[in-house]
């Protein structure tokens, strides 16, 4: 195994970029199908690039809510003729993975543009129908237990981990806090109105020790970004960031009674490697937030403290856009919405835009390096998918 | 006093129909309800088994049946107010036309007289009809008439539940003929048959007499019947009422739950 | 500490009755391996065949080794409680009226970690007993127990919601001439029944033990007679919107097989007092027991069939018998499909000869009415779906499994 000193042995992505960051604004719910939010993206990204659909000869989706659909149905529906086709049904974890199959397909040839899409539909009724089915595991194993949804699963996570690490509400409340924060500068957010810490530890409990603003809100929406070649990015004139590192795990620790570390602590050492970048070098980071101890968990295994220091690491840092540590700078999905599958593309599509200057909100100075990681699929007791890639700017 | 058939030299039929209508003869029921409730038989519980009365409902104006109602039935021959044929028992079991179906139809109608044993009955349950009972009876209302039902009145019907069943931990009390006064009734009055209102028309520990069952032995023997849980027997005279006891016509049937209607004349009955 | 229950007021008839709700029933088809356990009341995971490795949640290959022997065995139902929480927001109109509900996660000594239901008197970071318990769908799930009895432990609410405890329930019985359904009635009245309704078929006849069934605290008589269709809904007009659970004890023991009984009389009386008995007993019933599942403390619970384990194999000596038990044994895995929309548990509780007239031929091991009366209870308190009592019913039950033809051949020898 790699040490996180060792020279990585696998291929680096060079000339590999990420452009035209796309996300269409978020709607609680939505009369709206899955179809539609994954045509408005690629629309956008098409006019972005000044294409015509025809020129697209890569596509990759992710959704929960396109059934009986799949990758290719959207094809013929959305009227594509793409040579490379995937279909990353992998929730928060599609971002990261859609990119770094996406780039070895340019990076090799087998296509020239890929564009990555995530979107999903919320109709008032969706995520409770996904709950029950979402897995066999579930279906088997947890939803019979309270149907409390991922809160429930959470909740024993996030309880876990503070009896172990001492993490607190408090701790938890200033991630969110600190996101709202972000979140009030990007026009895109569902939560508009400022969260105060006390606020946060006042709030509802949904399943204890997890509170209302530890939950994100399910809603609809779409985010995509373009996989190109640096020469194809800047023809089509697109700003662009590099893809210097990217790493997947699956089912990590499976022996972990309850998780409180995800894959990337087995693979950060090739990560950073792969990058030859070190934690220190990394300017920003967007994390898979889909609640705060995972922010925390990710803050450890990603390299910036050790196991078990994330709550000091935490109080030692304003986590907001402008300070020490700039954290999911758009808000992350506690503040802007989780748009299904679009989750997992919401921190890498930001990261894009913090790395080529086209951020829409709170702006990251001087930001060289970014880290957006991914995490998902809580098949029984824990998320399986975890992910994470880092980005530079073009001109680094 | 006595009617006999001669004594009508030509048969006026509507006019005993317009008797009825007029009220001149009365119509009397002597059944009981045939219900799912009403006691039957009681059988050591390894013997077979006389099956009460059952009524399932085909369709009541449902979706079984829109606009009719009507209920599939089943019992036992022995169930409810009912007739005893001869073939019911073994002494009667090789005699000529001795099932329902055979019995000739002339037989289902015959005159009736009432003896009532009703106070001797509610003084003791196990009380036994004798000869002597009959000769008293005789001298009050002249010799019975060959041929005819003799029927106990013993109040019985008026009971109901475990008071008419009576059954103790030695079986069932309730009274009826002793072995004597059935063979004097065949062998010296020729009597058609014999009506109780009791389950049964021997009495409840009859299977402790000798012979075990005398009414069903001695009767049955000889060919005749038995007309068993009649009611309203208080409501007929002592003599001069004619029953008219016509059970189903089941092949080798042994006997039916029927409907027993008694005729009254008005004046008979005042008298 | 649980809390005890106290009794039931009497239903304001202003107030609407709920409606039963279900947890979801869906379920793969290999972890309907721990509902079979469930129904049984054992414990019992799927344990690898080739590395032993315990596999939860049920699998089609070991996760371990990837062996696809994963046969469901009895496991040491010990762990730990490692966290929990209380969910206060569900998406599932169940739970949703059901909460608070704590769930949490179970470290078992054995290995896998389980998310499990809690029992309120189990606290984080205590030891814990796991049981398979069927909830309201009819399906498997785990609930987390005390390591100890705690007092008053079976009044806990989330126990309850999968048992089906006579305490404070209305019973009806079907038949009290019967030394069964005697035995029966005293074990209810027993275990806190707030009443037990025993059906009395032709009450002009005596019957032994009469007068001491009539004696019986919380006891009452009522007419019922199996074998009439009248009767039966008569009485279901009567006292079924006031009864709980339904225990049939209807009863009709005779020897003798096909060829050697003589006509139908018998077959009829065994078809009409067991087959159809019960037939009437669900069709007057059954309606009213599945729309009161959810109606409180007293809310409907179970419909518990009494069968003779010759149910499920031909004892030839009692050969007619045992077809007409055999008919009520499907009978009743039918009402449990139609029966589950309410949450109401058919509960079949096998058994051999008793001791009793009918089997007065027969050697023991032969089990004692009252024996059968605590079997019911237990497995009433227990939730079980099926429960063999006594040595007999074990025996036919073990042989069985292992092989039908040699049982078939043995007991027709």
């Amino acid at each position: 195994m790699a040490g996180p000193r060792k020279a990585s042995p696998r291929m680096p992505y060079d000339g590999v970029v990420v452009g035209a960051p796309v996300s269409i604004p978020y709607r609680r719910y939505s009369t709206n199908t899955a179809h539609w939010w994954v045509g408005r993206a690629v629309r956008e990204v098409v006019q972005r690039a000044g294409l015509r659909s025809s020129d697209i000869d890569g596509f990759s989706l992710s959704s929960f809510t396109v059934g009986p659909d799949t990758a290719i149905g959207l094809t013929q529906h959305l009227g594509l003729s793409p040579r490379w086709l995937d279909h990353v049904p992998l929730g928060g974890a599609s971002g990261v993975v859609a990119l770094r199959r996406a780039a070895r397909a340019v990076q090799c040839g087998d296509a020239e543009l890929v564009v990555c899409v995530a979107g999903d539909t919320n109709q008032v009724d969706s995520f409770r129908r996904m709950l029950s089915t979402f897995s066999r595991f579930a279906q088997d194993a947890v939803y019979p237990y309270g149907s409390g949804g991922p809160n429930a699963s959470f909740a024993l996570i996030t309880r876990n981990y503070m009896m172990r690490y001492g993490a607190t509400r408090e701790d938890f409340g200033k991630i969110c806090v600190a996101q709202r924060d972000n979140a009030l500068h990007f026009p895109h957010a569902l939560m508009k109105k400022k969260l105060t810490l006390d606020e946060y530890l006042g709030a509802r409990p949904i399943s204890d020790p997890i509170h209302l603003f530890d939950c994100v809100m399910p809603c609809a929406g779409a985010e995509a970004f373009v996989v190109c070649k640096e020469d194809v990015a800047r023809s089509l004139g697109l700003p662009a960031a590099r893809l210097l590192a990217t790493v997947e795990r699956h089912n990590a620790f499976p022996d972990d009674p309850i998780q409180y570390r995800g894959g990337w602590a087995m693979d950060i050492g090739e990560l950073y490697a792969m990058a030859a970048v070190t934690p220190d070098d990394v300017d920003f980071v967007q994390t898979y937030d889909d609640y705060p101890v995972i922010c925390m968990m990710q803050m450890e295994d990603l390299g910036f403290c050790g196991k078990g220091e994330g709550p000091d690491f935490v109080r030692s840092h304003t986590l907001t856009a402008d300070g020490s540590f700039p954290h999911n700078t758009s808000g992350g999905q506690l503040s802007v919405g989780q748009a299904g599958a679009a989750g997992g593309f919401l921190g890498l599509v930001e990261t894009v835009r913090q790395l080529t200057g086209e951020a829409l909100g709170a702006t990251v100075p001087d930001a060289k390096v970014g880290l957006a990681s991914g995490f998902g699929m809580i098949n029984y007791d824990r998320g399986l998918a975890s992910g994470a890639a880092l980005l530079a700017g073009g001109q680094a | 006093m006595t009617t006999t058939a001669n004594a009508i030299a030509s048969p006026d039929l509507l006019a005993f129909a317009g008797a009825i209508a007029a009220g001149e003869i009365e119509v009397v029921d002597l059944t009981h309800t045939l219900s799912p409730d009403f006691p039957t038989i009681v059988m050591p519980p390894e013997l077979g088994q006389c099956a009460p009365f059952r009524m399932e409902e085909v369709s009541r104006y449902d979706e079984r049946g829109s606009a009719w109602y009507w209920n599939n039935i089943s019992m036992g021959e022995h169930t409810g107010t009912h007739f005893d044929a001869p073939v019911h028992w073994i002494s009667g079991k090789d005699l000529p036309e001795n099932s329902v179906d055979t019995i000739p139809v002339a037989n289902f109608i015959a005159p009736a007289v009432v003896i009532d044993i009703s106070q001797q009955s509610a003084a003791n349950a196990d009380y036994e009809l004798t000869v002597a009972d009959v000769e008293a009876w005789e001298i009050l209302h002249g010799r019975i008439p060959p041929r005819s039902w003799v029927l106990l009145r013993t109040d019985w019907s008026k009971r109901s539940g475990r008071d008419y069943v009576n059954m103790r931990e030695d079986g069932q009390h309730t009274p009826g003929p002793c072995p004597e006064v059935v063979r004097f009734l065949v062998e010296q009055r020729d009597l058609h048959g014999l009506g109780t209102e009791t389950i049964g028309t021997d009495a409840g520990q009859a299977f402790h007499f000798n012979p075990p069952y005398p009414a069903h032995f001695y009767m049955h023997g000889k060919g005749r019947y038995g007309l068993q849980c009649l009611a309203n027997l208080d409501r007929l005279p002592p003599t001069g009422a004619v029953i008219l006891a016509a059970p189903l016509k089941i092949r080798r049937g042994s006997g039916s739950p029927l409907r027993v209607l008694a005729l009254v004349p008005r004046a008979e009955k005042r008298a | 500490m649980t809390e005890p229950l106290s009794r039931p007021k009497r239903k304001d008839p202003l107030k609407k009755t709920r409606i039963p709700l279900l947890p979801q029933g869906t379920r793969s088809r290999t972890a309907l391996g721990l509902t079979a356990a469930a129904a049984e009341g054992r414990f019992q995971l799927q344990v690898c065949g080739d590395c032993a490795a315990v596999v939860y949640p049920p699998r089609d290959a070991c996760p371990r080794c990837l062996s696809a022997s994963l046969p469901f065995c009895d496991v040491d139902n010990r762990g730990t409680l490692l966290a929990e929480t209380t969910i206060r927001t569900s998406t599932d109109v169940y739970f949703r009226e059901r909460m608070p509900w704590r769930i949490g996660t179970v470290l078992l000594d054995a290995g896998p970690a389980i998310v499990a239901h809690l029992h309120g008197d189990l606290r984080e970071g205590e030891r814990t007993r796991l049981e398979l318990k069927l909830d309201k769908s009819g399906q498997a799930i785990v609930i987390a127990l005390p390591a100890r009895d705690t007092p008053n432990m079976a009044d806990d609410p989330q126990w309850r919601e999968l048992t089906c405890d006579p305490k404070y329930r209305r019973v009806l019985v079907t038949d009290g001439r019967t030394a069964v359904g005697q035995a029966m009635a005293e074990a209810l009245s027993q275990a806190g029944a707030s009443i037990v309704f025993v059906g009395v078929a032709d009450p002009w006849k005596p019957f032994p033990g009469e007068e001491r069934l009539r004696k019986l605290e919380r006891v009452e008589i009522v007419v019922l007679d199996l074998t009439d269709t009248i009767s039966v809904n008569e009485c279901a007009g009567e006292f079924a919107p006031r009864v709980d659970i339904l225990v049939n004890t209807a009863e009709h023991v005779r020897t003798g097989g096909i060829v050697e009984r003589k006509g139908l009389t018998v077959a009829r009386e065994e078809l009409e007092v067991r087959y159809l008995g019960l037939m009437r007993i669900a069709q007057a019933f059954g309606p009213v027991l599945r729309a009161r599942g959810a109606d409180g403390i007293n809310s409907a619970a179970a419909f518990v069939n009494l069968v003779s384990v010759f149910a499920l194999a031909s004892w030839p000596a009692y050969g007619a018998f045992s077809a007409t038990e055999a008919a009520c044994l499907s009978a009743a895995q039918s009402l449990r499909a139609e029966l589950r929309p309410g949450g109401v548990k058919v509960v079949n509780v096998f058994f051999g000869p008793l001791e009793t007239e009918w089997y007065q031929a027969v050697p023991p091991p032969k089990l004692a009415p009252s024996a059968l009366g605590r079997a019911v209870v237990q497995a009433l308190r227990q939730g079980l779906e099926d429960v063999f009592v006594g040595d007999i019913a074990e025996d036919i039950r073990a042989r069985l499994a292992v092989n039908p033809k040699a049982l078939e051949r043995e007991l027709g020898s």
